[in-house]
């Protein structure tokens, strides 16, 4: 369910639940549109106007885009329009919105969708679908998208051979946060084999510590830390193919090869000796929000925590994030050194309208040009576009996702349970994993998921 | 929002309009009817509708395409998932009203006429003022586990207390079916305000001629407690009785921030919204709506005939 930029709706979803936000959230939700105008502005690029100018004079129109992008990070999106909105003349008008995943779809059945919505998960662009209200990406959009992404990212969105959204951005889930001095200090290198990363576990509990700390609280959506975890060891325990079976439900959710990497994540994460560092036994996984987990490296209590690229932004500020920083990441490795599965998530851009400008607007956000504009505008957000300028990422974690996703010989796989039907993906899967974690055994975990799948 | 109050006016003029045609005693009844019209719609559209709506709904499957007569509720009533929720459900109702009742009975008693009453009041009243999710994010933090790692200091304040006499912090919030109890108890930490201050109200408006006669006859206690104020509060405690029972029934929020419904500690309301929204299963989604509904049926019914019956004594 969780795309790379949904990290400061974590991050927002966490405060609002921390506090009397909620209460403030509801004022903003009112609040939260945002006009970005189309004055000049000097953040905005130059861009070459051509591609917009047969949609016809657009000048004057509005483009209602909606999302789950909130707070901070809404605003590098809202600058990156600018470019279009000064070569067009139309306005677009963003609009965040932490429920984005419920309302959007209340919204689509109701008949009041937005023109654009940003659907982090393939299985709401399904679910959007099937309201009958979505609008299939026009010619030019499909256009980007061959020229732009790997054929895998159309898929995605492709349901009864019509092809619906555009991929955005994109996340790197495949990654191990460490850091680099303690490293550094006792002389453990990066592993680049499961093998070793086993090897590395045992040697740092060997010494006295915990290895691993892990947390998969996320109000309602507590769980899904493990899903990402069981989807990164199908890949690497079976293959790439198994996983797409699995997926898609050609094999059972309850097969030996699903139930071996269950029991494979369980070798690190129920296994006493090596979590939870600073946190408490293996129940304590349950319980310890996924914001906070990865925060105990840096306090020296553990020294690994599995989490995808997102994670950079839970780190305080002054944290440096960098291959010779306070912490850093690297690569899950795969089986042997040869494979290199990738998991990740992303998000797509689903129309409701097909006006000329809404239409023009998706070409726009469909381009390189638009990926290289937000690049250089954010941080910590990066994108499979090929299109991608690497030398526009300036952060190092964004450079080594980038890298990862962009990398020839990876095998990319987008994240499962945002794939699966809702009933698996966002309940089932998430619930059972939680009782999984908490003592409940494989076998009765993978048989209940299969259960809950519908027929 | 303009145009929704100049077409509030317009039916509100129309309405007024015809009913001023009207004259005589007949024309009182059709006066009467003109005027319930618009709530009578409004509640058709936005209360009826949406109820038989949710019925018929709750008759079909996930999708909410084929009919499958009662299979929704069958689940709820065999599915092991869907029982813990019910067995919590029931914990929820059986503890919360008459703990809460009585907790805010005794604290009205002990502090009505006391030097302190307005200060203390306000104290247990407090909570009352506090939202749902506040109070579980607050109680969230009472709960808070920190291991017996390192030098690990724990922030909660139960599991603080726990290591002080001597013990090993302990995961609160996972242990069943503790954990449903300690939710109970936030649920409880907020009515008890209510029902102090309704049964305070009701113990004052106790004639003081019959305390004075009680007192004359040199009645205890225990006794002025059993034979005067519990009789002359009794049809209000019903009503407190009641209405913590109905609050707690729908009980959502506490659920929702504290556990999210796991760990065994789900009830009927969270669970109709997770299968809904989460799950996407429309029609156990319903089911559970209506069985909620008609949990609250029967409360409400005596809530209005108790109320009628002390109107009318």
């Amino acid at each position: 369910m969780f795309g790379q930029p949904t990290s400061p709706r974590f991050r927002a979803a966490l405060a609002g639940t921390l506090s009397a936000g909620l209460v403030f959230g509801l004022a903003a939700c009112g609040g939260d549109d945002s006009d970005s105008g189309s004055g000049t502005d000097a953040s905005a690029a130059a861009i070459d106007c051509a591609p917009y100018t047969k949609f016809g004079d657009i000048k004057g129109k509005t483009v209602t885009i909606y999302t789950g992008i909130v707070t901070p990070e809404d605003t590098p999106h809202i600058e990156s329009y600018k470019p279009f909105e000064q070569c067009t003349g139309a306005t677009i008008k963003y609009e965040g919105d932490k429920s984005f995943e419920t309302q959007v779809l209340v919204r689509a059945r109701a008949g009041n969708p937005p023109d654009l919505a940003i659907v982090p998960q393939p299985g709401l662009v399904k679910q959007l679908v099937s309201t009958g209200k979505a609008v299939a990406a026009p010619e030019e959009v499909s256009a980007n998208v061959d020229k732009f992404w790997d054929k895998a990212w159309k898929a995605y969105t492709t349901i009864d051979g019509k092809f619906y959204g555009a991929p955005l951005g994109a996340s790197v889930k495949s990654l191990v946060w460490y850091s680099p001095s303690e490293f550094k200090d006792k002389g453990y290198t990066v592993p680049t084999t499961l093998d070793e990363l086993k090897a590395l576990s045992d040697k740092i509990a060997g010494e006295g510590g915990k290895p691993w700390c892990a947390g998969i609280a996320s109000g309602d959506a507590t769980g899904w830390p493990v899903t990402d975890w069981v989807e990164d060891f199908v890949l690497r325990t079976s293959s790439p193919e198994t996983y797409d079976k699995w997926v898609n439900h050609e094999i059972p959710f309850n097969s030996p090869e699903i139930a071996t990497a269950f029991d494979a994540v369980g070798g690190y994460l129920k296994n006493d000796k090596y979590v939870n560092g600073g946190l408490g036994d293996v129940k304590s996984i349950a319980t310890t929000t996924f914001q906070d987990a990865g925060l105990k490296i840096l306090e020296g209590q553990c020294s690994l925590h599995r989490q995808a690229s997102f994670y950079a932004a839970n780190f305080e500020k002054g944290t440096k994030v960098a291959e010779d920083g306070d912490v850093f990441a690297f690569y899950l490795p795969g089986k042997d050194a040869s494979s290199k599965p990738v998991l990740g998530a992303g998000e797509f851009v689903v129309a409701f309208a097909d006006r000329p400008e809404v239409k023009a607007f998706q070409t726009y956000l469909s381009s390189d040009v638009w990926a290289n504009t937000k690049a250089k505008l954010s941080s910590g957000w990066v994108t499979a576009n090929k299109g991608l300028d690497q030398a526009n990422l300036t952060n190092p974690i964004d450079k080594l996702a980038g890298g990862i996703l962009l990398d020839p010989n990876a095998t990319f796989r987008f994240d499962g349970s945002d794939m699966m039907p809702a009933a698996v993906g966002s309940d089932a899967f998430w619930k059972q994993s939680t009782a999984w974690i908490t003592g409940q055994d494989t076998k009765t975990t993978v048989d209940n998921i299969e259960k809950a799948w519908p027929k | 929002m303009l145009a929704a109050l100049l077409l509030f006016a317009a039916v509100m003029g129309v309405i007024l309009f015809i009913a001023g045609r009207f004259g005589g005693k007949r024309g009182d009844k059709v006066v009467a009817y003109l005027y319930l019209l618009p709530a009578v719609l409004m509640l058709a559209v936005g209360l009826v509708y949406p109820g038989l709506r949710t019925i018929y709904q709750s008759f079909f499957d996930a999708a909410g395409t084929a009919f499958i007569g009662f299979d929704n509720y069958g689940t709820i009533f065999t599915d092991k998932d869907q029982l813990t929720v019910l067995r919590n459900t029931v914990f929820w109702v059986v503890v919360t009203p008459f703990v809460a009742t009585a907790i805010g009975l005794v604290y009205a008693i002990l502090v009505d006429k006391s030097r302190f009453e307005s200060f203390a009041k306000a104290l247990i009243f407090l909570p009352m003022s506090i939202s749902f999710v506040a109070a579980g994010v607050i109680w969230k933090f009472v709960y808070e586990y920190r291991p017996d790692q390192g030098n690990v200091k724990q922030i909660g304040l139960v599991n603080q207390l726990i290591v002080w006499l001597g013990g090993k912090p302990v995961q609160l919030l996972i242990e069943t079916p503790l954990n449903t109890f300690l939710l109970i108890i936030v649920m409880i930490w907020i009515q008890a305000g209510f029902a102090m201050t309704i049964l305070s109200a009701a113990i004052k408006a106790i004639p003081d001629d019959i305390i004075e006669a009680a007192r004359l006859d040199g009645v205890n206690a225990w006794s002025m407690f059993r034979k005067i104020t519990l009789p002359s509060v009794q049809p209000t405690v019903v009503v407190v009785l009641t209405t913590i029972g109905i609050g707690t029934l729908k009980v959502f929020d506490i659920v929702r921030t504290m556990t999210g419904g796991n760990f065994e500690t789900s009830v009927v309301a969270n669970e109709f919204y997770r299968q809904t929204f989460n799950a996407d299963n429309q029609g156990l989604g319903a089911a559970l709506a209506v069985l909620l509904f008609v949990l609250v049926i029967p409360i409400v019914i005596y809530n209005i005939r108790s109320l009628r019956r002390s109107e009318a004594s």
